[in-house]
């Protein structure tokens, strides 16, 4: 440039601007911060080249080093799995109860036992497995199909009501929907019912409603309500309620049944994780 | 280098100081200091602070210390697997890392309390960037000579001889910046396998990548950039100023006594003229290449090498020493007014420091010597809250820890107050039944997590949060701890 401007204080050339009267230096850039800027840029076409870096149609470009940030995840999966060698076999050959009663195979059983949870059943049981409505509570003492460890390993196994053979399988009748009782008498039945854990407030409805219970309930829920874990049918003479225990929910109950499904674990789960679980439920509190 | 005589035998070097005012640009390139070597008290102090801070460094992890069969027998361990630090009969727990703030909190302080006395006494003498500086000059100079030699090799033509000093040099700086990178890993491990394994190169990485870069840090701080990181890198120059005060001792030029100052000629009077005579040798021994007569600057590092300078050729001219040496302001102002300048070292401030460095000292002695070899900690499960159960109780759970810090496997009974009909539960162990307490042994040194399950009849609950107590009692030992929490229920 022929009009290139020179500073005389500082030597430097300046780049023409000019605000009442404060002329801007064009200070070049120091060399250490070009040799810098210069160097990652060769660095950034180096790395394009060895890592992952641009998008195809169907596909992405796969570096020269092939690397995959899945590959290195699956890698350490199976050192972990590796390293628990061990441990896993120790679960796969031990009985339920001797895992139970041995403290390191209690440890990492409900260790892995909450991984598994959190990851398969907590959508449903909840993160500390207290159960929604329609979902049991798996904390609490009151169990649908029992709670020894091998009820619970059945259970978790074959699931319910689903297309498992040994799926747990019960079938109450929906009382209304069927036609076997109507709208009064089922009321009277679940005032009844609910005498059974003293929360009645209607003495006459639990008078009516005592022989139709007989008559069409207490084959699977007992006289007194105590529920047959055999059957899967429920315990009524407590204040564990799994739809809801107002009359309401009962009425709702009796009318048109519920029929809560759970899937097989077994089938997608591996046996000794299905251990685990059994083992972390049982852990939660409430396994007889 | 024209060295004009001064009589008897002083050297008077044409130098100017690296930070002259009217040479002082923004951007500057650095000028290259060539220490020269210089004798005295305060240069032998300095040998001694070398020889003991690295004394220290690379013997401490070498010290056993017996700690019971199995057990890591080295005096000062940190140990990150087991995430145990080991300081001779102190066995600290990540939970305690609470030691380690006071420490830091101390070595704060007593910067602070050093300062206040004495200036930059941690800068001159105990920072390892002056101890390591000081040793890889001390090599240069070993191998290339003082500061007149080096100057001419540093100007002389490439050679077979500057080449093999060169080498030389930057191999016995290479080597000691190694042995200090991996002297640092051997606190981290047992010093003589971790030894063993460096040499047959089969530890770990870690190790290696470690010695590695402290080795690069060591050569570039030490041997390359020395006063650079004290003038630009290091925030300590310009924080100090808020710690001095008019009372400090600081490496003073005594103005007042020195100026004029002007070349002498033995004989010659010292009538109608200062002390000084200008050799300059204060500034050819300075490390960070200053003029201690420009007064007080933040590039000194208070060595006090300047005073052994000047105190030779005081001696030398036959005047007294002292013309350049500690001393305070307010004393300097005392003695120019003629009265005893005297050193005030108790003064509130000091008092302060000196307070509040006894009172964390204190703290962290009295939480070491009542430390407890056993610790619980209790987690309630917060999902659920609670638990109703079918026979009408309450039960909430519990994650419970406990840490066996000594090294006996010991057996423990754990019961409960303050809950009306608890009933305590082990997950693992049976159900023992009403009033029943439950025991169990943790291994030596170990953490212990159980789950424990606390059920209590739900309509003996008073309210919704039930303070209650968990006791945890030593078997063999009259020892226990306790642990304070809360049982939660339904609103009532």
């Amino acid at each position: 440039m022929s009009d290139r401007e020179i500073d005389e204080h500082s030597g430097t050339e300046t780049t023409g601007h000019e605000w009442d009267g404060i002329r801007e230096l064009n200070t070049p850039m120091p060399r250490w911060w070009l040799t810098i800027l210069y160097a990652t840029i060769i660095w950034a076409i180096g790395y394009m080249l060895v890592y992952p870096a641009w998008p195809l149609v169907s596909s992405y470009t796969k570096g020269f080093f092939e690397y995959s940030s899945r590959a290195e995840v699956a890698k350490d999966i199976a050192i972990a799995k590796e390293a628990q060698k061990a441990d896993l076999d120790k679960l796969a050959t031990a009985s339920l109860e001797e895992i139970r009663t041995d403290a390191d195979m209690l440890e990492f059983a409900m260790a892995g036992g909450r991984a598994a949870f959190n990851v398969n059943c907590s959508q449903c049981h909840g993160s500390g497995a207290q159960g929604f409505v329609g979902y049991p509570n798996l904390n609490d003492d009151e169990w649908l199909w029992g709670g020894t460890l091998d009820d619970i390993h059945l259970s978790i196994t074959h699931g319910i009501r689903n297309d498992d053979d040994d799926a747990h399988q019960s079938d109450m009748p929906a009382f209304l929907k069927d036609e076997l009782l109507g709208k009064a008498e089922i009321s009277d039945v679940a005032e009844f019912v609910l005498s059974l854990s003293n929360s009645s407030t209607d003495a006459a409805a639990v008078d009516r409603g005592a022989p139709m219970y007989k008559e069409n309930c207490a084959d699977c829920h007992g006289e007194k309500g105590a529920g047959n874990a055999e059957l899967g049918a429920p315990a009524l003479d407590n204040k564990i309620w799994l739809y809801g225990g107002d009359k309401t929910a009962l009425v709702e109950s009796i009318s048109f049944s519920r029929k809560g499904v759970m899937p097989a674990w077994g089938q997608k789960l591996d046996p000794i994780v299905v251990k685990q679980l059994t083992i972390y439920v049982h852990s939660l509190g409430g396994g007889n | 280098m024209g060295a004009l005589d001064i009589d008897p035998g002083v050297d008077r070097v044409d130098v100017e100081a690296v930070n002259k005012k009217e040479n002082r640009v923004l951007y500057k390139k650095r000028t290259k200091i060539h220490p020269k070597r210089v004798n005295g008290t305060f240069r032998n102090l300095k040998w001694w602070v070398m020889i003991v801070t690295l004394g220290v460094y690379y013997v401490t992890p070498w010290i056993r210390w017996d700690r019971g069969p199995g057990a890591q027998d080295q005096a000062v361990l940190i140990d990150f697997p087991a995430r145990k630090f080991y300081f001779f009969f102190i066995e600290i727990w990540p939970q305690e890392t609470y030691y380690l703030a006071g420490l830091l909190i101390m070595a704060g302080i007593g910067l602070f309390f050093i300062t206040a006395l004495f200036g930059r006494a941690w800068c001159g003498y105990a920072c390892p960037q002056t101890v390591w500086t000081d040793l890889f000059i001390y090599v240069e100079r070993w191998v290339e000579g003082d500061r007149a030699a080096r100057i001419r090799l540093d100007k002389a033509p490439m050679s077979f001889s500057k080449l093999r000093k060169r080498t030389t040099k930057v191999a016995i700086w290479l080597v000691i910046s190694v042995l200090t990178g991996g002297a640092w890993v051997f606190y981290y491990a047992d010093a003589p396998t971790l030894a063993m394994d460096l040499i047959t190169l089969d530890a770990a990485p870690v190790a290696y990548i470690t010695i590695a870069v402290l080795s690069f840090t060591t050569f570039s701080l030490g041997a390359l950039m020395r006063e650079q990181v004290c003038i630009y890198m290091c925030p300590w120059p310009r924080i100090q100023g808020g710690m001095m005060d008019e009372d400090s001792l600081v490496v003073t030029y005594r103005e007042d006594r020195g100026e004029p100052r002007s070349s002498y000629k033995k004989g010659s009077s010292w009538e109608e003229r200062g002390d000084c005579v200008d050799c300059n040798q204060c500034v050819v021994v300075c490390p960070t290449g200053i003029d201690i007569r420009d007064g007080q600057q933040f590039e000194c590092i208070t060595c006090a090498l300047c005073i052994d300078a000047c105190d030779g050729v005081m001696a030398k001219v036959g005047r007294p020493s002292g013309l350049i040496g500690y001393a305070s302001l307010s004393g300097e102002n005392r003695r120019r007014s003629g009265q005893p300048s005297g050193v005030r070292l108790f003064r509130p401030r000091t008092f302060v420091y000196l307070l509040a460095l006894a009172a964390v000292g204190g703290i962290m002695l009295f939480a070491l010597l009542t430390r407890s070899d056993l610790d619980i900690s209790v987690l309630r499960d917060r999902n659920p809250l609670y638990v109703p159960l079918s026979n009408g109780h309450i039960r909430n759970a519990y994650t419970f820890k406990v840490l066996n810090k000594s090294s006996d496997q010991r057996t423990f009974v754990l019961s409960i107050e303050g809950l009306a009909g608890a009933r305590l539960r082990v997950v693992g162990s049976e159900d023992l039944g009403e009033s029943a307490t439950p025991y169990f042994t943790v291994k030596p040194d170990s953490v212990h997590t159980l789950r424990l399950l606390v059920s209590a009849p739900g309509e003996l609950l008073v309210s919704e949060a039930t303070d209650i107590r968990f006791l945890l009692k030593d078997l063999n030992a009259n020892k226990g701890a306790i642990n304070d929490t809360v049982f939660r229920g339904p609103k009532k």
